[in-house]
């Protein structure tokens, strides 16, 4: 152990701690920009760059950057003194001096860990005046990059890297004309980019941010003419409180519910809903390749993925198009409910589809995306019209002057807001693949199921294992959230080394509670787990608790779909995977 | 940096996975791949990068990170008589600026262009070791020393007439 000094404050760090980590620990605070530290996820993003953690230790010439520094036995730092405090401000200027002014309309505003700094520091003038440099606007489905708001914090590149393995970024050029971009500075639409939005979650700044489509719903909601139908996904209840002040893991359905009807949304429904459905056919998928697998045949595909996650979708159609046979055919809930919603409920209430607006709110960037998809859509009317993140929404409740503390708690309309507890845990890691367990255990044993908790596909690991009884049958399960970590699974797959019969991939660490499109966690892990923990207690306050009971679904086949995994089930609710993967001879 | 849009052929792809298997297909050695690559085709076009990229286990936004980070590497090709300029400390107290400017001026290229007909290329480098004969500049493997803004249209002549 190593005896340091902070503020007069003696503290006892192990050899390696850093200046930061030995300030924290005594609950110092030392203000910084790029550096960025993961703890659950294990990333730790310390460049050096930014300067702004500089402290004065005593004995040495200059200034030094406490997140790369360490401790050595008998040091002196003091991380406030007059002379840190000038060089903080100086630093924080140069970076000004070579940023845009446009805060007051910027997508960051009031977010943005830049105009925080310059805040506390209360900077009122640039001294530094020079050239400021200029970057194109890179518009894609979901991400929007205006990279002349960029800090070069590479916090990005290490997510989209290290964590994601997507690869989409990288740091370019040097010196003045350096910036983070895709290869060959192609926009990032024609790069591997998944928009699973973690780069986005990320930025300190307004560099990289979401496409904002909450103006678009406003439109849609003043139009007389048109019938607006909401979906929330069941993440978003578990976190939107937070824009509001509120401990996370405050659940907010209710609430949420309340304000949507107050915005002029027609019909408030839930993608909870449509988790249920998908249980239905991705269930349906897994015991029938599984029943044709137990009875030998050589030819069905296992394990089965799911694919409710859109990160994960373009994740594997660019990184392994040679698997593309072997996730789930079903949609993710999203695409499910806006299918059902413009076919089946626009029928039911005799509306046009091209007069049925279908909004999603989503902890995700990627369904931005996901929805834009060609397939998706029917004469150019995509089912889902317009994407908005648990972000976006609070926006448009804050502008709306509600008071979101006061609002009564209200219920999700019939039919499309009928869920079950199966259909709420899809929000976490682990949560998709206990919902199909407890459905596919009572269809294939056709014994009923008394407890309906599997505690062992819960967690918070990045890949977790688990076997589960099916009356004598042991089934494998394996799931991964984050990127990174799917990819493990998937090498494993590809080397003929995996034995497990399904497997649930998430693309954001976490699973969607730690989606890009969520309040932002700044990589507080404990966040997350409350996060987690509100999804759980949501479930557990459900009277059905799997998908197959729920009588609204039942209905739903009874009434208009047939079977699950039936013709018209096929044709609404079932999709297929392309190969993105980037060639340059054509074969 | 802008690329010239090349056509591949397998014999590329082929001498690609030569090189890089060279190195273990190990990303640490993704810059010396890059200097057999470039030393191999001349250049790295886009194109090159992709197929470096992938067989070094690496992103092509990796790859094209480092080869716009140094300076050696380039995604245009060079001239058949690329011109080098010393721009090291003693040629640049010489004055390697104006005569850098003088052949931009001429040749009507900027630094790291080519000339349309292939021909000329111009580039600076960073001290040859002949800092005696400073300013110094480099046509293809020949050196000249002492070269002034007055000398280089002579030094242009000698090339006129070649293919």
């Amino acid at each position: 152990m190593i005896k340091i000094t902070i503020n007069g404050k003696p503290v006892e760090v192990e050899k390696g701690t850093t200046i930061y980590q030995a300030a924290k620990k005594v609950n110092i605070n030392i203000p910084v920009l790029c550096y960025m530290e993961l703890e659950d996820m294990g990333v730790k993003h310390n460049p050096g760059g930014c300067r702004v953690c500089v402290v004065e230790v005593e004995g040495a010439a200059n200034l030094m950057p406490s997140c790369v520094t360490k401790c050595w036995d008998g040091m002196v730092v003091k991380t406030s003194s007059p002379r840190v405090l000038n060089a903080r401000k100086t630093v924080v200027e140069l970076i000004l001096s070579d940023h845009p002014f446009d805060c007051l309309v910027c997508a960051k505003n009031g977010t943005c860990d830049l105009q925080k700094m310059a805040q506390d520091l209360g900077i009122r003038e640039i001294h530094y005046q020079g050239e400021q440099s200029t970057y194109r606007e890179d518009t894609s489905p979901a991400i929007i990059r205006e990279m002349d708001k960029c800090i070069n914090c590479r916090r990005c590149e290490t997510m989209c890297n290290d964590v994601q393995t997507v690869g989409a970024l990288s740091g370019i050029n040097r010196g003045f004309e350096a910036v983070v971009a895709p290869a060959f500075e192609q926009n990032l639409e024609h790069s591997p980019c998944t928009y699973c939005g973690q780069c986005v979650a990320v930025c300190p700044t307004g560099a990289l941010t979401e496409v904002d489509h909450s103006n678009h719903v406003l439109r849609a909601l003043a139009d007389p003419k048109k019938k607006v139908v909401v979906q929330t996904a069941p993440a978003v209840r578990a976190a939107l409180g937070e824009e509001f002040g509120m401990e996370a893991g405050s659940l907010v359905t209710g609430k949420m519910v309340s304000a949507l009807r107050e915005l002029g949304f027609d019909y408030v429904f839930d993608t909870d809903f449509a988790a249920d459905l998908t249980i239905m056919e991705e269930g349906t998928e897994l015991l029938n390749r599984l029943n044709k697998h137990l009875s030998g045949d050589k030819e069905v595909k296992l394990p089965i993925l799911t694919s409710c996650c859109p990160g994960w979708v373009s994740f594997f159609e660019h990184h392994f198009p040679e698997m593309t046979d072997i996730p789930s055919t079903a949609r993710s809930p999203q695409q499910m409910f806006g299918s059902i919603a413009k076919n089946y409920f626009a029928e039911t209430i005799a509306t046009e589809r091209e007069d049925l607006v279908v909004v999603s709110i989503m902890p995700c960037v990627a369904k931005k995306y996901e929805r834009s998809r060609e397939e998706f859509s029917v004469n150019g009317d995509s089912d889902v019209n317009y994407s908005i993140t648990t972000r976006e929404l609070a926006h448009l409740i804050k502008q709306s002057n509600m008071d979101f503390h006061s609002l009564e708690d209200k219920n999700f309309d019939s039919p499309l807001g009928e869920s079950t507890g199966a259909g709420v845990i899809f929000g976490t890691t682990g949560g998709v693949i206990e919902a199909a367990t407890r459905s596919a255990y009572e269809m294939h044993t056709g014994k009923h199921l008394d407890k309906v908790d599997f505690e062992e596909l819960r967690g918070m690991e990045g890949i977790r294992e688990a076997s589960v009884d099916f009356d004598g049958q042991e089934i494998k399960i394996g799931i991964a959230h984050g990127l990174g970590n799917a990819r493990k699974l998937l090498e494993d797959i590809k080397a003929g080394k995996s034995d497990f019969h399904a497997i649930e991939i998430m693309a954001c660490p976490g699973g969607c509670i730690g989606g890009g499109g969520q309040p932002l966690h700044h990589g507080n892990s404990e966040i997350l787990k409350k996060r987690q923990k509100a999804i759980y207690q949501e479930d557990a306050g459900k009277k059905i608790r799997k998908s197959h009971e729920n009588p609204f679904i039942q209905n739903l086949y009874k009434d208009y779909l047939g079977e699950p995994g039936g013709e018209k089930s096929h044709e609404l609710l079932h999709t297929k995977y392309f190969d993105r993967k980037k060639r340059w001879i054509k074969k | 940096m802008s690329s010239v849009k090349v056509e591949i052929h397998q014999e590329d792809v082929d001498k690609i996975q030569e090189i890089a298997k060279s190195y273990n297909n190990d990303p640490e050695a993704l810059i010396n791949a890059l200097h057999a690559t470039q030393d191999h085709f001349g250049y790295l076009p886009a194109e090159i990068q992709e197929i470096v990229a992938e067989e070094m286990n690496v992103s092509s936004a990796k790859v094209y990170g480092v080869v716009t980070f140094y300076s050696y590497f380039t995604m245009t090709p060079k001239g058949r008589y690329p011109i080098s300029i010393c721009t090291g400390t003693a040629c640049y107290v010489r004055g390697a600026e104006t005569v850098l400017d003088e052949f931009k001026r001429q040749l009507e290229l900027e630094v790291g262009e080519t000339s349309e007909n292939g021909k000329y290329s111009i580039n600076c480098l960073r001290c040859v070791g002949a800092c005696g004969l400073a300013p110094v500049v480099m046509v293809g493997d020949k050196t000249y020393g002492r070269v002034s803004p007055d000398g280089v249209k002579d030094i242009i002549a000698e090339y006129e007439d070649a293919e």
